[in-house]
């Protein structure tokens, strides 16, 4: 076998394990594996905002964490403190102070965000200590890598993967034509 | 006169015997594909150091290391650039497997595992997976502008396991 049989795709399917925005019986589901270090992922921020409007109902959003360690210093600890946060039932707010503030990722940062958020900011900052989550974010990663992520963001429209220019419109032209289907 | 074969060409196939070379991957160090025998090992080829897309491509196979060693295997990198020009791209990208320098005769080795694009004068981004044995086990030619991400190797990787099945 010398070429690949077919598009990359998701090995670990969508499910009760992920952070998701919009229904789970919409026609498309976007995943993006990202890092909050990484500026091109800060730059495509803004367009899965734009487009989640534009599609409405149609789409839900999930997020799974590829932080790039050694690249980006920062990525591994923002990820957990993502996921902290999620453990308190706030996942997308940190999830959106960390795009909008990826400057400032440094632990002492990432547990102010916590108490600006209203969480329980000595169990982020215990949990970041121990690495709770730490395992959560390799199992994300582990399954990126295994369904061909090749560097952030990477896309999958249903399960497959996504190759084409991710800026808003032909983003949004792909979906609505994954939602037609 | 035949024209070479240009853009994705035909890379030495799966069940093939995997040429050994011996390439600096710096000023004082020379690799060679027997050095692992008994183990897998994962070639690499990419167009050139510095490019983005192919610091994207090492910088993620750098991430991803600790997925390949899993299966014990070793990942070399090899370009047809110079050994000064890999140690500074290393250094940079703060890579922690060797970057071999395919460099004179240029593309040698690269020609040998059929990825070499001789008017470009640099070689495929074309994955090959070895075993312990030194046979090809998998190989893949990517589109020289895509990145062909990891998966495709892991994939390759598992069956090799064996009795050195991932933790």
């Amino acid at each position: 076998m010398s070429k690949r049989a077919a598009a990359a795709a998701l090995t670990l399917p969508v499910g009760e394990r992920d952070h998701a925005q919009g229904p789970t019986e919409a026609p498309v589901t976007l995943v993006e594996y990202g890092d909050y270090e990484c500026p091109h992922c800060g730059r495509a921020y803004p367009i899965v905002k734009q487009l989640r409007q534009r599609l409405g109902r149609r789409l839900r959003f999930v997020f799974r964490n590829f932080p790039l360690r050694e690249s980006h210093p920062h990525a591994q600890h923002a990820a957990e403190a993502a996921e902290a946060a999620g453990a308190q039932g706030k996942f997308w707010e940190m999830h959106d102070r960390l795009f909008e503030r990826q400057f400032a990722l440094d632990d002492d940062y990432l547990i102010e965000y916590a108490g600006d958020l209203g969480l329980d900011a000595a169990r982020v900052g215990r949990e970041l200590a121990a690495g709770t989550y730490a395992p959560r974010v390799r199992e994300d990663f582990r399954s990126g890598v295994t369904s061909g992520v090749n560097g952030t963001p990477t896309f999958f429209i249903n399960g497959v993967r996504y190759d084409e220019s991710w800026d808003l419109e032909p983003l949004v032209a792909a979906l609505e034509q994954a939602a037609k289907r | 006169m035949a024209t070479p074969p240009q853009g994705p060409g035909a890379p030495l196939p799966a069940g093939t015997r995997a040429p050994d070379f011996a390439l600096s991957s710096t000023p004082g160090r020379t690799v060679s594909l027997a050095d692992f025998r008994g183990r897998p090992v994962i070639l690499a080829f990419y167009p050139a150091d510095w490019s983005p897309v192919c610091g994207d491509q090492m910088a993620l196979y750098n991430e991803i290391l600790p997925e390949f060693e899993r299966y014990h295997a070793q990942l070399l990198g090899i370009s047809v650039d110079g050994v000064w020009c890999h140690t500074a791209f290393a250094r940079d990208r703060k890579l922690h497997f060797p970057l071999l320098a395919d460099f004179e005769p240029k593309g040698a080795v690269a020609r040998r595992y059929g990825a070499y694009r001789e008017g470009d004068g640099f070689s495929e981004r074309a994955l090959f997976v070895v075993d312990g044995d030194g046979i090809v086990r998998w190989s893949y030619v990517s589109p020289v502008d895509v990145n062909p991400g990891a998966d495709g190797i892991l994939r390759a990787l598992e069956p090799l396991a064996g009795a050195s099945a991932p933790a």
